[in-house]
């Protein structure tokens, strides 16, 4: 009994703010929410898509929509906390933006049916929640052709964050490419099971150069492999979900940019005006949602026509990363000559391609 | 798997990199458990330190400045610490753990500013001829100063502990504080200047993951380690030299698993991953099985009237 009256008490006293300010500000603005893995400012991932989310208020209006946000939320557990406080919180629509969050949106999104979810690189839907992602592999693809040329020790790093497909299919679609203009190459990875640990990230670029790595990739979201890379000269490195301009010339001659904000702008007014609804969508280098940053001057010139070629190629739909003849690592056939892999198989990738080594962790 | 890619030359000189954070942040803490204070805000200190290091590298330009700037951010936090548990007598855990939390809240709102931007370079010790030594310059010779300056502290906490009357002081202010209390010292100064030079020394470990190991800043980048500084205290019994074997065991653990993960070794990444704490945390559990080495008033409140 107590407890009841207690948390009767509780619901007045949260429904007494909003519903004083409710007339005045919720009704005329949209609130949107962010769910964060990391902190808005670690130069990557989380940074690029907080950017996305100002641009798209900006584009739509500070007077229509307004932003609340939730930095470094753990994936699991905790993530449900976060999303449900953000949905008591008046939230009409609730962008999760971490493969980790999946589970937890589609169990939140059943308590709100009226909240609508977007949940970022998942695969995972329902009649409120719509999954979206980026097909990065398209970007890998392209610093991988620039990887496999601008090698001179034949040895390339890559720092992989954690076993999920997203992270397969980057290092499938960088080693194919590397290894089709250099058959000499070979690929050293490291798992680190985290998203975003720079002192971990330091040390993994570090022990890939001293193993003779001159190229390094990262599927993390910090910048310092590349600190790291420029420390140690001679290496480059890859700009990843931000330009990491800082960075250029060398180490970082180029970079996978994450765009989200055309996305977040059409789908915050969908919510808006009603008509959004719950869907799948994987957008590339074609749909503007994966951009290739600048290709810098230490690229010589040849490499840089050839990567933009390639760019230009799979923007257009000329070409798919995984075309075939491919083989899976244990020499079975994967893909035969001319065949296209199917976006079924991608998006649950859960094995390395021909040559390379190691076992992906499961 | 190629293990021949792995050079133990370089293996070793980066484990001694990777441990000096680690080590710098759990002597700090030795020193203030010795004196029989339980500090549970390593990690708030050391993230605290880390951007104030790196504010004032960045503006000075210097980075020896800048370890100066974070032991003394350190030490500022920490007297949070001492006004909540010396002068409030509050409760150390529950104040070492808000201490944490306000130290991540406070660097973040610190670092705003700091975020993309590159720390001055530091120098490396270069040595003519040691420093050019085959195996040993590299080991030995070839680090940033902080490196060395960890390893000087490890052996000054040891002296001091173990010859001198101000360690002696500082442990029967650990072991006993009323007893201390009756001869005459001044427990609770003893006990701040203690809580101090742990806080400075979290800050300089702090610091040297954003102006060294990274280097740059991106907040609660310390991830965690100074609760790996914190356990590491207990693990090697209150004793310097073992807190050097433990920081260096598990930075070696830590890039040695790194090292053959990128050789290719069929172990399952997971086990690779696990192991720099497992294997920490059972060899010091199993030097230190016979006795455990606590200061008998850890953790205990001292108030003179009592």
């Amino acid at each position: 009994m107590k407890k009841r009256t207690f948390l009767k008490g509780a619901a007045a006293a949260v429904a007494l703010p909003l519903a004083m300010t409710g007339p005045a500000f919720a009704q005329e603005k949209t609130k949107v929410g962010f769910i964060y893995v990391g902190p808005i400012n670690d130069g990557g991932w989380t940074q690029h898509h907080h950017e996305s989310a100002l641009k798209m208020v900006e584009e739509i209006g500070e007077d229509k929509v307004e932003l609340v946000y939730q930095e470094s939320v753990p994936e699991g557990p905790d993530a449900e906390r976060a999303m449900t406080q953000m949905a008591l919180g008046g939230a009409k629509i609730i962008f999760t933006t971490s493969f980790g969050y999946m589970d937890p949106t589609i169990n939140v999104a059943a308590k709100f049916p009226d909240v609508k979810f977007e949940h970022a690189t998942g695969y995972k839907t329902a009649d409120n929640v719509s999954a979206y992602s980026a097909r990065f592999y398209e970007g890998r693809a392209v610093m991988g052709t620039i990887a496999g040329h601008m090698t001179k020790s034949n040895v390339l790093g890559y720092i992989a964050s954690v076993p999920i497909p997203e992270v397969v299919r980057g290092i499938n679609s960088a080693y194919i490419h590397a290894k089709k203009v250099n058959p000499d190459v070979e690929m050293k990875i490291i798992w680190l099971y985290t998203w975003m640990d720079p002192a971990k990230e330091a040390d993994a670029a570090r022990t890939l150069i001293e193993q003779g790595a001159d190229v390094i990739f990262q599927h993390t979201d910090s910048t310092a492999p590349l600190a790291a890379a420029q420390d140690a000269g001679n290496v480059i490195g890859f700009g990843q979900a931000g330009d990491m301009s800082e960075y250029a010339p060398s180490p970082r001659v180029s970079s996978i940019i994450d765009n989200w904000a055309p996305y977040y702008v059409s789908r915050v007014e969908a919510a808006m005006d009603g008509t959004w609804e719950s869907h799948n969508v994987w957008e590339g280098i074609g749909d503007g949602m994966v951009g290739i940053g600048e290709i810098s001057d230490a690229v010589p010139a040849e490499v840089k026509a050839e990567a933009e070629a390639m760019r230009d190629a799979i923007a257009a739909g000329e070409y798919h990363p995984f075309t075939g003849p491919l083989k899976k690592q244990d020499g079975s056939d994967w893909l035969a000559e001319g065949e296209v892999a199917d976006d079924g198989t991608l998006a649950g990738m859960n094995f390395y391609v021909e040559g390379l080594t190691g076992e992906i962790p499961q | 798997m190629d293990l021949s890619a792995i050079n133990p030359v370089l293996l070793v000189a980066s484990l001694m990199v990777a441990a000096t954070p680690i080590l710098l942040a759990a002597i700090g803490e030795l020193v203030v458990e010795k004196a029989g204070v339980l500090n549970l805000g390593v990690e708030g200190m050391m993230i605290t330190g880390a951007i104030c290091g790196f504010a004032v590298a960045v503006e000075t330009g210097s980075p020896l400045l800048g370890f100066v700037g974070a032991a003394a951010g350190g030490a500022a936090l920490s007297l949070l610490f001492v006004a909540l548990t010396q002068y409030a007598l509050a409760n150390q855990v529950a104040s070492g753990l808000s201490l944490t939390l306000f130290g991540l809240g406070l660097s973040a709102l610190i670092g705003q500013g700091y975020v993309g931007k590159k720390p001055p370079p530091s120098a490396r010790l270069d040595i003519p001829v040691l420093s050019d030594l085959p195996v040993l310059g590299r080991i030995l010779f070839s680090h940033d100063i902080m490196v060395y300056a960890g390893l000087a502290l490890v052996a000054g906490v040891w002296a001091l502990l173990r010859f001198t009357r101000a360690g002696l002081i500082l442990r029967a202010v650990g072991e006993n504080h009323d007893a201390a209390h009756a001869l005459g010292y001044k427990v609770r100064r003893i006990r701040i200047l203690a809580i101090l030079f742990g806080g400075a020394c979290a800050g300089m470990g702090g610091a040297y993951i954003s102006l060294l190991r990274v280097p740059q800043w991106v907040d609660g980048m310390t991830a965690g380690t100074g609760w790996i500084a914190l356990a590491l205290v207990v693990f090697a019994s209150w004793k310097p030299w073992r807190v050097l074997l433990g920081a260096y065991l598990f930075g070696g653990v830590t890039v040695l698993q790194l090292n053959l993960q990128a050789a290719g070794l069929a172990i399952p990444v997971e086990y690779l991953s696990m192991s720099p704490y497992l294997i920490t945390i059972l060899v010091l559990v199993i030097m230190s099985s016979h006795r455990s080495g606590a200061p008998a008033s850890l953790g205990r409140t001292f108030h003179a009237s009592q």
